[in-house]
């Protein structure tokens, strides 16, 4: 499969809140306002690709070897857990400005399904493909560099991106939509998250048309 | 405990909190899994037995997770659990593990476990505790059964996976019609939540009024009474 349809696929057929209903409480919460979305969206796609780049060294290298798969919820989410918070340490030191943009979503990033989300997505990909099985004797002969760039972990790291920007897309689509539709003069029962469900679905409808193609 | 408190905890957990149409938490797997009813039942189960297993554990550890890193320790005590669920189910009911793929790990980062255990297990004693797991937990299991149904029904004329008739509109099982359906829920059952409410006020306002005639009735009486105990 070219980049090109990979890329197609994350962004819109496949995207992470409209069609997988990954994401969806950052994607409700956090769109009032269209510069909060896109701060929202940019720290999502941050931390799923340094995810995706950690998650799935720590399970083919460490867990499968020790025979430790059953873990993997646990090791994840703390794995999650310490990457964001270093990253917010890392922002606040070197970087105020990126900080003061992105710093107030990263705690909230921690408990988004997405991110754990794309986690076990990768990994699922992997124990079905036995190319990610672990060969120590490979390792030691000097395969493993062959096997970094090997096309799974490239892939899981460009996937890792391209979900985290499809997530940006939609929820900037929708707070664009709900700046309208908030001011709208409906039934007071409808207003609220009622409301912003029926622009949600008027979105997914416009994506779903990529999936015929 | 007190017959009052039991039944505080089981309003407020089915309905006046309840996690899907009051608080609209857990999203995630009401908008995924209510294609299909028994999907959402085998999913209500799971969260229902993580909600009262790790509320119990919180609770009862609440005095000894320092406040600086609980988020951290709350995660673990649920991934835990979520841990022991995904192993058994995919032991004993492969079929319902198949059907709930990739939403069985997300348990863990459900907001309503999070929530529970941050607003109320955190601190409140073990038994009530335990209550608001099983309550919050049937609110959640009633709420997406419910549209489970009704997707199911319209989306592919099946019931529990029974065929029923050749009728089905399509546009209910796609991602469009989740969230057209959720949305008309929250709506349906904020009208209806909202006109009981304003019943019972009225009632009690009532009540309020009638206990009110009632004293000032018995004034003079008590006043003579009083005279004569002079």
């Amino acid at each position: 499969m070219d980049i090109f349809a990979i890329v197609i696929a994350a962004l819109f057929a496949d995207n992470f809140v409209l069609a997988r209903f990954l994401g969806i409480c950052p994607f409700l919460g956090v769109s009032k306002k269209t510069s909060s979305a896109l701060g929202m969206g940019l720290a999502v796609t941050a931390v799923m690709i340094i995810t995706c780049a950690v998650t799935y060294p720590i399970y083919v290298y460490l867990l499968v070897p020790l025979g430790l798969e059953y873990l993997e919820i646990l090791v994840f989410i703390l794995v999650i857990a310490s990457l964001v918070q270093i990253l917010e340490m890392a922002l606040k030191k070197f970087s105020p400005g990126l900080y003061s943009a992105l710093g107030i979503y990263l705690p909230l990033v921690t408990t988004n399904c997405a991110i754990l989300g794309v986690a076990e997505l990768v990994i699922a990909q992997v124990a079905a493909d036995t190319a990610g099985a672990f060969n120590l004797r490979g390792m030691i002969l000097g395969n493993w560099v062959d096997k970094w760039f090997a096309m799974s972990y490239g892939g899981a790291v460009v996937s890792g991106i391209f979900y985290g920007l499809g997530f940006t897309l939609a929820i900037v689509i929708l707070a664009g939509l709900r700046s309208k539709v908030d001011k709208l003069n409906v039934a007071k029962s409808l207003k609220g998250f009622p409301m912003t469900m029926l622009a949600a679905c008027f979105m997914a409808m416009a994506f779903y048309v990529f999936t015929l193609i | 405990m007190k017959l009052q408190r039991f039944k505080e905890i089981a309003l407020d957990g089915t309905v006046r909190q309840n996690p899907t149409f009051r608080l609209v938490l857990g999203t995630c797997p009401t908008l995924a899994l209510t294609v299909a009813a028994m999907s959402c039942l085998g999913m209500g189960a799971a969260v229902t037995i993580v909600l009262i297993c790790s509320n119990v554990i919180i609770s009862l550890l609440r005095n000894i997770i320092p406040d600086k890193v609980r988020i951290p320790c709350f995660i673990v005590i649920i991934a835990t659990f979520v841990t022991l669920i995904r192993m058994l189910m995919e032991a004993f009911i492969p079929s319902l593990y198949d059907s709930l793929g990739i939403f069985l790990p997300l348990i863990v980062v459900n907001c309503i476990i999070l929530g529970r255990a941050e607003s109320f297990a955190s601190h409140n004693p073990v038994g009530e505790s335990a209550l608001d797991g099983l309550f919050m937990g049937l609110g959640f299991t009633a709420a997406i059964t419910l549209m489970g149904i009704v997707r199911e029904v319209l989306g592919s004329g099946k019931l529990f996976g029974l065929e029923l008739w050749n009728f089905k509109i399509g546009f209910f099982s796609n991602a469009a019609g989740a969230f057209l359906t959720y949305g008309l829920f929250i709506a349906i059952f904020n009208v209806c939540y909202n006109a009981v409410e304003r019943k019972l006020k009225h009632k009690a306002a009532q009540k309020a009024t009638t206990v009110a005639e009632e004293v000032s009735e018995d004034a003079p009486a008590l006043e003579a009474a009083a005279k004569e105990a002079e």
